[in-house]
């Protein structure tokens, strides 16, 4: 267990690392530098810019100094915004997405879940059909029209709801609805399928047979297997709120992470796309190592060696 | 009831015995017997034919392009002339939503292509070697798919510079990781297979067995993945060119056209309206698909 553990955090630590590296030197790749495509600026004065963000060490220097800085958790000044780094764009903008983002998952949990057990309860019945259309649609409909269709219908029709900026709860519904709408749809299929598996086993004829009213086979022994799955689930679907977020907080104006990571694409900052990037990385990638670690405690039929296999 | 001599007729030598069994069905026909049954696949499938055939025919028809203007004629509503209405500078809008099926499409087959070549035989050599090769083969494939694959598209666009052949390229270099992990998966269970030995001992070396056995036997998995990975690459694509960092300007992909769309929502929703509807019944025809081909290449988990 210990090993398996150890193992797995060391594995995330290499594709951290992997990708810090990739990200690093893609940024480098880019031809010319950040200050190029500035207009009049005297060589002179470029010269001494590019000093000032030692940009003139050779790259191997550069790197070095980059990890040496991460570990101290410092991403180094943004090329466009004088005297701001990159530090207090996460620190500023960062609170934003997270509350956004938990909103979300909230959502996407506490509808999906409830649908997908239904549908697997009423299998082949109107109910099941009808989630799983739902469900489907949710999974093929882009966020970014989710979110204008829920733009037009609640703040453009009927005025109900703000259709943009960030000031308080009412500003939350939106963005999160349309944030969570895939998510939603995946985890209502996944608690389905899993749920009919789980359905079908002897251990669920034998509670039946007991005389167990449904609710406790239903929560206890139904539910509670076939959530196991959906658990797995965290890490991509994290990831999947993350990335949604970027248009999303474009949409809706929203001062999040997402929305500064486009535009420092936009703006060509390459230290804020490249601590952004390696901020989200961290944060998936410690999701998923979270994920992986919990999952055998959870659910003890796996063996270690097993899992690994993939 | 009387029975004589004349109830009973010799039977000929080699004469056919009544066809008591049904006719031998091989697996193909099989499954296309449960996907035919499967209406919501069919109307996916059919909705997908028809989207192909209205995107490499339709603009032929019309003597627009997507790129002409009618300056007297912007931001019209949907009309008998402009079938999907005209935007701000006077193109018509159902001219270009068609080309946008062009592109998205075209991203579709790129991306099931790459799957197919990259994903299938990377996935092949790394099952059917197994060892050495197989741990460093994957063990690279697991570093790569801890990346959230959407990062690293934006990644690499933001260095290629947006346009058509750069998404390719990025969506070529991360969009084969899936169909590698299923591939392999299938292959280590195929290939403890009688077959499999029956064709060793005869002497078929690990490419034969490989291609012509084992790639050819789990054609089931490659094509659900392929047909799921064909949306998800549609999407990559509207999701680019949503944030500028897909097609340039005056072509139009449908998330051009959305984005586009988006801007003057207010007062010409018909602009978003569109364009929308075409991304997401695309998708939603490829996602039935993908759903009843699995439900009929993989009987086990039928419903």
């Amino acid at each position: 267990m210990l090993r398996y553990m150890l193992n797995r955090t060391l594995n995330s630590l290499f594709v951290l690392l992997a990708i810090i590296t990739i990200t690093f030197l893609l940024m480098h790749a880019i031809p010319g530098g950040p200050f190029t495509g500035e207009k009049n600026i005297p060589a002179a004065v470029l010269k001494n810019i590019e000093e000032r963000y030692r940009l003139n060490d050779p790259l191997w220097k550069q790197y070095g100094d980059y990890l040496a800085n991460l570990i101290r958790f410092d991403l180094g000044p943004s090329f466009k915004y004088e005297g701001r780094t990159v530090n207090d764009i996460i620190r500023e903008s960062f609170p934003v997405s997270f509350q956004l983002g938990m909103v979300s998952i909230g959502l996407a949990t506490l509808l999906g879940i409830p649908a997908g057990a239904l549908a697997a309860l009423r299998q082949n019945r109107w109910q099941d059909y009808s989630t799983m259309f739902l469900a489907t649609l949710g999974v093929s409909v882009p966020s970014f029209v989710l979110a204008t269709l829920l733009i037009y219908i609640f703040a453009v029709k009927l005025g109900l709801l703000p259709a943009a900026m960030w000031d308080g709860a009412e500003y939350v519904i939106l963005p999160a609805l349309s944030l969570a709408g895939h998510p939603m749809a995946f985890i209502a299929r996944l608690t389905r399928s899993s749920m009919l598996e789980v359905l079908a086993q002897d251990y669920i004829k034998t509670a039946r047979a007991k005389g167990l009213p449904p609710i406790t086979i239903l929560f206890r022994h139904a539910l509670k297997n076939a959530l196991l799955p959906v658990v797995t689930y965290i890490g991509p679907m994290s990831a999947a709120i993350l990335t949604g977020s970027f248009v999303i907080e474009t949409i809706f104006a929203i001062p999040g992470l997402g929305r500064h990571f486009v535009t420092s694409i936009y703006n060509r900052d390459y230290t804020v796309i490249l601590g952004i990037t390696i901020f989200y990385s961290v944060l998936i990638i410690g999701l998923n190592l979270v994920v992986d670690l919990i999952y055998p405690l959870l659910n003890p039929r796996i063996k270690m060696n097993e899992n690994q296999e993939g | 009831m009387q029975l004589n001599s004349d109830s009973f007729q010799p039977l000929q030598q080699n004469s056919p015995i009544a066809s008591i069994a049904l006719a031998n069905t091989t697996y193909r026909q099989d499954a296309w017997r449960r996907l035919k049954k499967n209406k919501l696949a069919m109307l996916g499938l059919y909705t997908v034919l028809f989207i192909i055939v209205v995107a490499v025919v339709g603009p032929w028809l019309s003597g627009l392009s997507y790129s002409d203007q009618d300056l007297n004629e912007t931001n019209r509503p949907p009309s008998a002339d402009h079938w999907f209405g005209t935007d701000n500078l006077g193109r018509d809008l159902f001219i270009r939503v068609l080309y946008g099926a062009r592109i998205s499409l075209s991203i579709g087959i790129v991306a099931s292509f790459i799957n197919l070549t990259i994903g299938v035989i990377y996935g092949g050599i790394a099952g059917s070697f197994g060892g050495r090769v197989d741990r460093i083969m994957m063990n690279i494939v697991d570093i790569l798919y801890g990346i959230p694959v959407l990062l690293y598209v934006i990644l690499l666009m933001v260095i290629l510079m947006p346009g058509l052949t750069n998404i390719f390229i990025a969506l070529g270099i991360s969009y084969w990781l899936g169909m590698a992990r299923i591939v392999r998966g299938q292959i280590l269970s195929l290939k403890e297979q009688e077959y499999v030995l029956a064709a060793r001992t005869i002497g078929a070396n690990k490419w034969r067995i490989l291609f012509y056995h084992l790639i050819p036997n789990s054609l089931g998995p490659i094509i659900i993945t392929m047909t799921l990975a064909i949306p998800e690459a549609i999407f990559t694509e509207a999701f680019l060119s949503f944030i500028g960092l897909g097609v340039a300007a005056p072509m139009a992909s449908w998330g051009v056209l959305a984005s586009e769309g988006v801007a003057s929502l207010r007062s010409y929703p018909f602009q978003l309206f569109f364009p929308a509807m075409a991304i997401s019944i695309t998708m939603l025809a490829f996602n039935f698909l993908g759903d009843g081909l699995r439900d009929a290449l993989d009987p086990r988990v039928r419903r």
